[in-house]
């Protein structure tokens, strides 16, 4: 069970983030909701690259210096790199979708003139 | 193949360009030569056979065999299929866009994230690595939720907000499912998670991945109980956008996908077809019966869209069942039907959407009460439509009719009666529904405002006319194409697990 408490705390803030969605009546509320679910789903990500190597301790991915041998030593004691690179794509996803959330609220605040979700209920049915 | 998806990316980033210089014309003339050239390009890729495998930079990154780190797109049949929908469905509707977006203004905002629409979709359906498919999915996305919100009203503010956050929701139910299906089998690459699937059987964490991507892809695809967005965001975009919607994008996006999973990466499993089978017959159910009591007239086609991809997703289920259960016929047939049904549906649904938009255009309502008789004023309109309205309802000798008796027949010969039972009533409320449309629309005597409305401009009616011919040549000319479009389409997911080995092998 220890091993698997960071992928636990990375689900909780998850679910943290869909409560906040699900439950809260304010457009600011929800877009800080659809905030904490992203920043999960990476710390997910990033947590699922780690690897405990053999050889030392875990190294950060970033390419040493060219000494000789450096690069077994890189290869032997790295993280895995690739779900740091998912993660870099997802930010900035997250990033345009949260731009484009905001926008949208403003929008929707100069129309009803007022953030909050029980009043912006024009469709119905 | 990654031309199909550069093109409309340089277009996209060309069309405000020319809105900078202030040429309003240029920019309809480039979203139709793109189109144009994209429809090209894809149907050129329908003289390949077999399954195709491009690496993205030609960086296949063999370093370690066990998990290749290139990205690969790969198109097989069932790709080509899904391209031919895309683009097709597009070009009639960048068609339609000429004269419709003349209400709009800043027209160069509207092609742009409509080509990034389509090139989003065309890589999806191209790309053969997990990650790949999410990414693109997001492109496709938040172009759509710009154009849902295009004319920035109350209405489509709130539609398109809705829409934004719950897809934002799924989309991070899926890529919890892809960080999963990578802790898990230490690889992107579809082919390759499909192999230590074949191998080793679904792990738990698998299932609990398999049951994420369902409910995310299945909010994509807008299946009952993650419809809630569709009958708000369909209505409020503009009228093709609706139509590249509602007949194209919960296609690429969302039962393109959900199909991939479920056949050929997670090999078919008699769980999934059972969930398919249920999420598809709850949506037909459900989106009819909420659809019958509509009177806005892209409201009801939005709950129609779900119906209708409830019996899509309900022919996939019995499919999967069925090639769980052993009885390979069966699974081909069905996988087949409901290959055909997308197809068809991808028809007449934006015919449908399309020609509400020529009487939102000519009205300014779309309120059936409101347009009564439209169809009298505007003749070449009303045929459109009452041919569009006979094809959903699944009237011989149009396309519906011949994909819905299909999904009927196998429905009943794998042995689930009641789910062949509501189909047929699925149907008769369709039919009841489209009734009421036609009823309101087309007969009657129109309103003294409604005196002075003539036919729609000829942009609108080309593209309406060439998705009216298309209901029936792709009903009738079945065995011509049967072999080269559909055929390979439904063999790629009936083989399933195999396509790991095709395109490792190749």
């Amino acid at each position: 069970m220890h091993a698997y408490m960071p992928y636990v705390l990375a689900i909780a803030l998850f679910a943290v983030g869909l409560y906040a969605v699900a439950v809260k009546k304010n457009l600011i509320k929800i877009i800080i909701g659809v905030i904490i679910m992203h920043h999960a789903t990476n710390l997910f990500l990033v947590l699922v690259g780690y690897r405990a190597p053999e050889a030392g301790e875990a190294m950060a991915p970033v390419a040493p210096s060219a000494a000789q041998g450096a690069g077994v030593e890189f290869a032997a004691r790295s993280v895995d790199p690739l779900p740091q690179a998912m993660v870099l794509t997802s930010i900035v996803i997250g990033v345009s979708l949260v731009a484009l959330m905001v926008v949208m609220a403003l929008r929707l605040h100069e129309k009803y003139g007022t953030f909050d979700l029980e009043d912006i209920r024009d469709l119905r049915g | 193949m990654p031309l199909l998806v550069v093109i409309p990316l340089a277009g996209a980033f060309l069309v405000p360009v020319f809105g900078l210089l202030d040429v309003e014309w240029a920019c309809h003339t480039l979203g139709v030569v793109v189109m144009a050239a994209s429809l090209l390009l894809a149907s050129h890729l329908l003289g390949n056979t077999g399954v195709n495998v491009t690496w993205v930079g030609g960086y296949a990154g063999e370093i370690d065999p066990e998990s290749l780190t290139g990205v690969a797109m790969v198109s097989d049949g069932l790709s080509r299929l899904m391209l031919l929908i895309i683009n097709g469905i597009g070009l009639t509707a960048v068609l339609y866009s000429i004269s419709y977006m003349q209400r709009y203004t800043q027209v160069e905002l509207y092609y742009s994230p409509l080509l990034f629409m389509v090139a989003g979709m065309n890589a999806i359906v191209l790309s053969g690595d997990l990650f790949n498919i999410y990414v693109f999915l997001e492109v496709a996305a938040i172009a759509s939720y710009a154009l849902v919100g295009f004319g920035v009203q109350s209405e489509e503010l709130e539609a398109s907000f809705k829409y934004l956050v719950l897809s934002a929701i799924a989309s991070g139910f899926i890529l919890l499912g892809v960080a999963m299906v990578y802790k898990e089998t230490g690889t992107l690459n579809l082919a390759q998670i499909a192999g230590v699937v074949r191998e080793a059987g679904l792990s738990r964490t698998l299932w609990l991945a398999l049951g994420f991507f369902m409910g995310g892809f299945g909010l994509k695809a807008a299946m009952v109980p993650f419809h809630a967005w569709l009958p708000d965001a369909h209505p409020s975009a503009p009228a093709p956008i609706s139509a590249m919607l509602s007949g194209v994008l919960i296609k690429a996006s969302g039962v393109y996908v959900l199909a991939r999973l479920a056949f050929n990466v997670f090999a078919a499993q008699a769980a999934t077809g059972a969930l398919l089978m249920g999420m598809g017959a709850v949506s037909m159910l459900v989106g009819v019966l909420l659809a019958v009591q509509q009177w806005d007239f892209k409201r009801l086609l939005a709950y129609h869209s779900i119906s209708q991809m409830g019996y899509v997703v309900l022919a996939l289920g019995v499919g999967l069942s069925a090639l769980a259960g052993g009885r390979q016929t069966i699974g081909h047939i069905a996988v087949f039907a409901g290959l055909f049904h997308m197809l068809n549906h991808a028809v007449f649904k934006s015919l449908l959407f399309l020609c509400s938009g020529s009487a939102v255009y000519a009205t300014g309502y779309r309120d059936l009460k409101r347009t009564r008789g439209v169809g009298r004023q505007m003749p070449f309109t009303g045929f459109c439509t009452r041919i569009a309205c006979l094809s959903i309802s699944g009237v011989p000798p149009f396309n519906g009719f011949f994909s819905k008796l299909l999904i009927t027949i196998v429905t009943v010969w794998a042995g689930h009666w009641v789910l062949g039972g509501i189909t047929v009533i699925v149907s008769f409320l369709t039919l009841l529904s489209f009734n009421k449309v036609q009823d309101y629309m087309l007969e009657g005597e129109p309103a003294g405002e409604h005196s002075h409305i003539s036919e729609s401009p000829l942009p609108m009616l080309t593209a309406m006319g060439i998705l009216a011919f298309m209901c029936f040549a792709t009903g009738l000319l079945v065995p011509l194409y049967r072999e080269t479009v559909l055929g390979p389409a439904s063999e790629i997911l009936v083989d399933g697990i195999n396509y790991s080995s095709i395109i490792m092998g190749g």
